[in-house]
């Protein structure tokens, strides 16, 4: 068996097995449980209240901020992976890089800081 | 024929045997897990806990569990059916999925993997998906706000946990786990790299959820955040997916910090108890920490925990790794990179 496949197959089972597993705890309680459905009991909880509007409407725009700040972050990270295991081989240069790299982000980030990008209050 | 059985047939059966002998005892980790936390929690409280299910109420994780699967399920009328049935049912499977890469002794594992510690970072990244449509398909005012909490949590403590494992990497020159726990037979990272370990510590516990950080489910204000319209199974998969991810964030610091299955001391009768005895016993130890925590300390409101996220471990971790490197460097301690 080629190499690679050898090393992710058992990943592959596993997935398959706690697909399994989950869909056949799922349909277990379908199948053992009374299922007896009534308006009340499937109406979205809230406090014993009929919603007084939909979900799917605005909300905070700071959850969004934070989204992209992860991205930027994480992708940094993603970056950081390669670099970290081979600085032993890449010497000052690839070391210095990195450094200025991370100091180029380090501004971006403390301007966010500083624009208040962070504040919750 | 015999080829096919050979090459193909027996190897198979052989990677779900291990399968199963990895995914049974996980369950009734989690199971005994629910049971140590209501016991540790009460004792630290001067109550009881369960006691009426069996000896010292040691049945009560089943009947607990036997319970949930005999309640209905109920699926809300404006869900989204789909999604709604598929979020627990993702957030179950990453959990388990994670334990394919972890080594549990010297050799023990199941997929040893190059980029092990990769793969963890990438599937404990997309738990956050569960809840995201958990919260979306529920269609829900507390659902959705819990969901929302809860997804901005976990993708903020999760850059700091990313640029701590970078300083183990920076260590190690390594990502595979095996490389990494074998790394630290002379002294565990948790010594050198202490304030990382602190900080990648509280972050398991906000990526986790868990006390103090568990704004999402804050049950006095979002009546338990995005698992509020679950029931029965799918509840319990959320519930099982939260439990599982506990235990695998406290075998993921036992690896990257306090040396994986190594004994403490590499001496005559500690290093006769075989290693997966050694890891299962730090898991425990961070266990009981996780435990300790949430009967300990008052929940964190959001904004506090937003500025410790990104205003006290991102800039500290992000420092972190540059001074490691740098000391690496200058001092020329660089571990030997695989080569090619």
């Amino acid at each position: 068996m080629n190499p690679l496949l050898a090393d992710y197959l058992p990943i592959l089972i596993f997935l398959g097995i706690a697909v399994g597993v989950a869909a056949a705890a799922i349909l277990a309680s379908l199948i053992l449980a009374r299922q007896k459905p009534d308006s009340e009991k499937l109406s979205a909880y809230e406090c014993g209240f009929e919603a007084f509007s939909d979900t799917r409407g605005r909300f905070d725009v700071r959850f969004y901020l934070v989204a992209i700040l992860f991205i930027i972050f994480d992708l940094e990270v993603a970056f950081l992976f390669p670099w970290a295991i081979s600085l032993g081989t890449i010497g000052m240069l690839g070391f210095w890089s990195m450094v200025a790299f991370l100091g180029i982000l380090t501004i971006g980030f403390v301007y966010e800081w500083k624009k208040g990008a962070l504040e919750w209050e | 024929m015999v080829d096919f059985w050979a090459s193909y047939a027996w190897p198979t059966a052989k990677i779900v045997l291990y399968i199963i002998a990895i995914v049974v005892p996980l369950l009734l980790a989690i199971a005994y897990l629910t049971y140590a936390e209501r016991k540790v929690i009460a004792a630290m409280q001067m109550r009881k806990g369960p006691n009426v299910v069996g000896p010292f109420g040691l049945l009560q994780p089943i009947a607990d569990g036997l319970k949930l699967l005999l309640k209905e399920t109920i699926i809300p009328a404006g869900a989204n059916r789909v999604v709604f049935v598929l979020a627990p049912m993702i957030t179950f499977i990453l959990a388990l999925v994670a334990w394919a890469v972890i080594p549990f002794g010297p050799g023990v594992v199941l997929a040893d993997i190059n980029v092990g510690i990769l793969y963890l970072f990438a599937i404990s990244s997309l738990g956050v998906y569960g809840i995201i449509m958990a919260g979306w398909a529920s269609n829900s005012r507390y659902a959705f706000l819990g969901a929302l909490r809860s997804a901005a949590q976990m993708v903020s403590y999760e850059v700091s946990i990313g640029f701590v494992i970078i300083t183990v990497l920076l260590c190690v020159g390594s990502l595979n786990l095996s490389d990494i726990v074998l790394a630290q037979q002379n002294i565990w990272f948790a010594i050198p790299l202490l304030p990382m370990f602190v900080v990648f510590f509280i972050s398991g516990l906000a990526e986790t959820n868990r006390a103090p950080f568990d704004l999402p489910e804050a049950e006095a204000e979002l009546v338990s955040g995005y698992n509020v319209e679950y029931s029965s199974m799918a509840f319990a998969l959320f519930f099982l997916g939260e439990y599982a991810n506990m235990i695998l964030m406290s075998a993921m610091t036992s690896i990257l910090f306090l040396g994986g299955w190594l004994p403490p001391v590499d001496v005559a009768p500690l290093n006769w108890i075989p290693g997966p005895v050694w890891f299962a016993l730090k898991i425990a130890a961070c266990l009981f920490v996780f435990l300790w925590v949430r009967a300990t300390f008052p929940r964190y409101r959001y904004d506090q925990l937003m500025r410790l996220g990104w205003k006290v471990f991102l800039p500290l971790s992000l420092a972190w790794v540059i001074i490691t490197a740098g000391v690496l460097v200058a001092m020329d301690w660089l571990p030997d990179t695989i080569a090619g």
